[in-house]
């Protein structure tokens, strides 16, 4: 069977909305069946694959940063990269450059890339399908 | 490859950008030669509202020196060949079919949306 390319375009910041979770769920889905995967990460989104996110304690929940394991999306994005690997796909995450300068969010997490607008059509272009998740 | 970008959400932090998202997206794809066409539902009809004014936001001492202008970014599409549709209940809805609109926007009806649609290789709703 050929190898089919898919491409999501995200949208919502990190910790905002549940549909980064069901974004994050696609993606994984979507590599487990070998399929390789694009996405193009607009707006808030860009703040997904930065570095410097940081686990915390939960005094709420009266736990310690280390028992509360808190989810960081630069893991869970580093998780699917590698999760790619083991599937023999390829994650291609590009976040919109600009972007990523409004946020001051630039370091990414590495096998992230900047790019424009451009890449996310040409991304499109080489794919069957595009799906956007958009903020509401 | 043509693809149709449905607009619903309006206003999205057009302040803070200084124009709508989507919009801007559209003018940065169509540089890379990308074929598009822009349908507006919902409350983003009310981009084609032509004497629209968002400039004079003062916060303190900051002023906005360049506000959102939708409807200018919207005619400018048009000049780059980008179709930019255009509901006209979600319009009658709102009573802008009496205002002033920019020209060049198609209107069209609910009913007719699947007959677009068809024209387009990929609907990305936003």
């Amino acid at each position: 069977m050929t190898k089919q390319t898919l491409t999501f375009v995200l949208m919502d910041a990190p910790f905002e909305s549940a549909r980064t979770t069901t974004a994050f769920r696609l993606l994984h889905a979507a590599l487990t069946r070998g399929c390789d995967v694009n996405v193009f990460a607009y707006e808030g989104a860009v703040a997904l694959s930065f570095a410097k996110q940081a686990q915390h304690a939960n005094a709420v929940h009266g736990r310690d940063a280390t028992q509360e394991d808190h989810p960081l999306s630069k893991n869970w994005i580093a998780a699917l990269m590698a999760h790619a690997r083991e599937h023999g796909a390829d994650l291609n995450w590009v976040n919109c450059g600009l972007c990523v300068d409004e946020r001051g969010v630039g370091e990414a997490i590495d096998g992230v890339r900047r790019g424009s607008p451009a890449d996310c059509w040409k991304m499109a272009q080489q794919s069957v399908a595009t799906l956007v998740i958009p903020t509401k | 490859m043509k693809v149709l970008q449905i607009v619903e959400t309006a206003y999205r932090a057009t302040t803070e950008e200084q124009d709508d998202t989507v919009i801007w997206f559209a003018h940065a794809m169509r540089g890379a030669s990308a074929e598009l066409g822009v349908l507006l539902i919902g409350n983003a009809v009310n981009y084609v509202a032509a004497d629209q004014d968002a400039s004079g936001l003062t916060l303190g001492a900051w002023r906005q020196t360049q506000p959102p202008t939708p409807a200018q970014d919207l005619a400018s599409l048009i000049r780059k060949d980008v179709s930019i549709y255009c509901v006209k209940e979600d319009l009658a809805d709102r009573g802008l079919m009496e205002g002033k609109l920019l020209e060049g926007v198609v209107l069209m009806s609910r009913a007719q949306m699947p007959r677009l649609f068809a024209e387009y290789d990929q609907v990305w709703r936003w």
